[in-house]
């Protein structure tokens, strides 16, 4: 693999902080060619030319709209064949994750700063699956998940 | 002006509560404008408005001289790209505002770092807010994350996952 070579990257998080913490992440996606995947369609114009999608923002709690999520994240999977899927979190960005070995994706989740004391449910779920989990916090890295720095 | 905002997710009372009890009293009059969520609650001292769109969000950020809300990391990180004094108070699971206690773990972190100021509770919050031109903040940070996470973000994006945490150690 050459060092250098331009990647399919998508990026997911859901609006609010895990958006706002994705965002703070793009001069990584630099060179490549990056798709966005939010819940609110009000953040498109942030990301320029990209590509950029929606999906429902399920959760736990409600199996109807984390259903209808997962479905239109695999549409968004099986359109964008990415190399990468990134995610700062919440629920879609583990969906995400689970499904992108599905097109043979390589994944990163990146626990949000917010959770200072513990790793987040879905980050807890999520180490088990991806191929590189990141703690924003040095104290919460263990096992299969690192810290190498935060959004901030 | 104030902006006062507690996300889009849930309500949170208590915070709203308290600035429009301020407001009622504040000498001089305040111009508040605060976005209160998904609530019953009708504020009467203050101009309120149930959801705002994150563009509008964003420009009464940028028009705010103070921002007051929830411990969330979006308003948080949002404040401090653009350089605003920020009030935060943490929402409680203990009392139903959250599903965790996270906002309150931010909110201990944010008070031992500074830069941010930080109100426990209501009564914290107004005295903040009586001191409303000594709030901290007016530091601005850059609009992207550290290099060593983006270094270490690159090296995983470009080559051998296995190799990655060594890579950008």
């Amino acid at each position: 693999m050459v060092l250098g070579e331009s990647k399919r990257i998508l990026a997911v998080a859901s609006s609010g902080g895990h958006w706002v913490q994705l965002r703070r992440l793009r001069p990584a996606f630099a060179g490549h060619d990056v798709a966005y995947v939010t819940t609110a369609g009000a953040h498109r114009p942030e990301v320029g030319t990209a590509r950029f999608y929606t999906v429902r923002d399920g959760n736990r709690s409600n199996k109807l709209t984390l259903l209808a999520s997962a479905l239109q994240i695999g549409w968004v999977l099986l359109r964008e064949r990415p190399d990468i899927v990134i995610s700062t979190g919440a629920a879609p960005g583990y969906l995400a994750i689970r499904w992108a070995k599905l097109v043979g994706a390589r994944t990163v989740w990146i626990d949000s700063v917010a959770n200072v004391e513990e790793l987040s449910l879905s980050g807890r779920l999520a180490s088990e699956r991806v191929d590189l989990c990141l703690t924003q916090w040095p104290h919460l890295a263990a096992g299969p998940v690192y810290y190498k720095g935060s959004v901030l | 002006m104030i902006f006062v905002t507690v996300g889009t997710q849930l309500p949170f009372d208590r915070l709203v509560t308290a600035v429009d009890r301020w407001a009622g009293h504040a000498q001089p009059v305040s111009h508040v404008f605060a976005q209160i969520g998904p609530t019953d609650l009708r504020p009467s001292h203050i101009e309120w408005r149930d959801f705002i769109e994150p563009p509008e969000c964003q420009r009464r950020m940028r028009e705010a001289d103070v921002i007051v809300a929830h411990a969330g990391m979006g308003t948080i990180l949002s404040a401090l790209e653009l350089g605003k004094p920020l009030v935060v108070m943490p929402r409680r699971a203990a009392l139903g505002e959250h599903r965790n206690e996270h906002q309150l773990a931010t909110a201990r972190w944010l008070a031992e770092s500074g830069g941010v100021s930080v109100a426990f509770d209501e009564r914290e919050l107004a005295h903040k807010l009586d001191a409303a031109d000594r709030i901290d903040g007016g530091t601005r940070i850059s609009q992207y994350a550290g290099d060593d996470f983006i270094r270490a973000l690159r090296a995983f994006i470009q080559g051998d996952p296995a190799r990655v945490p060594r890579l950008a150690a």
